[in-house]
């Protein structure tokens, strides 16, 4: 593998760890919140699944990055610049149809990019996208039914999804948008196309908001901020300060 | 929250043949009770299979009718097949 391939390869073990460990991190703040005992549970499965991933990309990561940080260091020693993720997992919470929305959103991105790691040449890749695949098949199917019972259900719900997607669809101009380190990587056969994993997911939103009965705005277009070059909203620097307040007050704490 | 319906939960485990009740989940259909109990009744591995039952369709018998129902078998100790002299061709059963 030459240089730019090992670097860009790290960028993008860095994307996927850092937006599963951040989406994991806004699902535990349900953590004794959510609508009823058995939604809990379920979000903080899907938390729990995502934080497994997260220690897997981001070992991967510190291994190649061969500079003596593990993944627990990447995970809680890096500043809010140095995080790759998506901006669309960093966004609060809201009320339930903005979780829900969220999830979805990144669900069907996820799905379709594991899809495309699970056929990657690089074998460590491969072994960790399959399983992951099997995860988040599940999670896409959660989220996409609550897509459509929220957004066909009462007035109050269909009101409430509509207030989300304006709220949300902007941040996911990330998710249909591949850029250089990603075709390379593409060309190198590591990730799946590009071009491929845009088309699925606005497939995917489109036919789950069709049975929602919610309209599909146009695509989304750029604007300054941008999670894979660490150009964050204001969320990412809260969410990580509560994250990481005890590692960094407390280096060397076991438990 | 309050509107959701009740539904009882079977599992089957992997080496069980039938599907045991497990307890109950809140959902507001059948199909998220089944993810709500993946979600509460599967997350250790204790299953291959679901079922759901919304808890109202379960007719039970009164606390009120035990004697009648069950008291008249616990004297009539032939209906269990302990009085039959296995060959030992057979072997443990």
């Amino acid at each position: 593998m030459n240089a730019v391939m090992h670097e860009d390869l790290i960028q993008y073990l860095l994307r996927l760890g850092d937006s599963a460990m951040v989406q994991a991190q806004r699902l535990c703040q349900w953590c004794g919140r959510a609508p009823a005992l058995e939604e809990e549970l379920a979000l903080m499965n899907v938390g729990l699944d995502l934080v497994g991933q997260a220690r897997n990309w981001l070992e991967y990561a510190a291994e190649l990055g061969g500079d003596g940080r593990d993944a627990d260091h990447l995970a809680f020693r890096r500043d809010e610049r140095a995080y790759r993720n998506l901006l669309l997992v960093e966004q609060p919470n809201g009320d339930y149809a903005v979780t829900v929305l969220k999830q979805f959103f990144y669900d069907a991105w996820h799905f379709a990019v594991l899809q495309g790691l699970a056929g990657s040449s690089d074998a460590r890749v491969q072994g960790i996208a399959a399983k992951a695949l099997k995860e988040v098949t599940y999670h896409l199917r959660r989220s996409g039914e609550w897509v459509e019972r929220l957004g066909d259900g009462t007035e109050e719900s269909r009101q409430r999804m509509l207030a989300a997607l304006p709220q949300l669809w902007r941040f996911t101009v990330e998710l249909v948008d591949a850029d250089a380190v990603e075709q390379r990587l593409f060309q190198a056969g590591i990730i799946g196309n590009p071009e491929q994993i845009a088309l699925d997911w606005q497939r995917q939103v489109e036919d789950t908001f069709e049975r929602a009965t919610l309209p599909v705005p146009q695509p989304a277009s750029h604007f300054y901020l941008s999670g894979r070059q660490g150009v964050h909203s204001e969320h990412l620097g809260l969410l990580l300060a509560e994250m990481q307040f005890l590692p960094r007050a407390y280096p060397d704490a076991t438990w | 929250m309050s509107e959701w319906t009740l539904f009882e939960v079977f599992v089957r485990s992997k080496h069980g043949l039938n599907h045991k009740h497990v307890g109950s989940v809140h959902a507001a259909d059948a199909a998220m009770a089944i993810d709500n109990a993946r979600e509460l009744y599967t997350r250790r591995n204790e299953g291959v299979s679901l079922w759901v039952v919304p808890s109202a369709l379960i007719t039970a018998s009164s606390p009120d009718d035990k004697d009648p129902l069950f008291a008249p078998s616990e004297d009539k100790i032939y209906r269990h097949a302990s009085f039959y002299e296995l060959p030992p061709e057979v072997g443990h059963m």
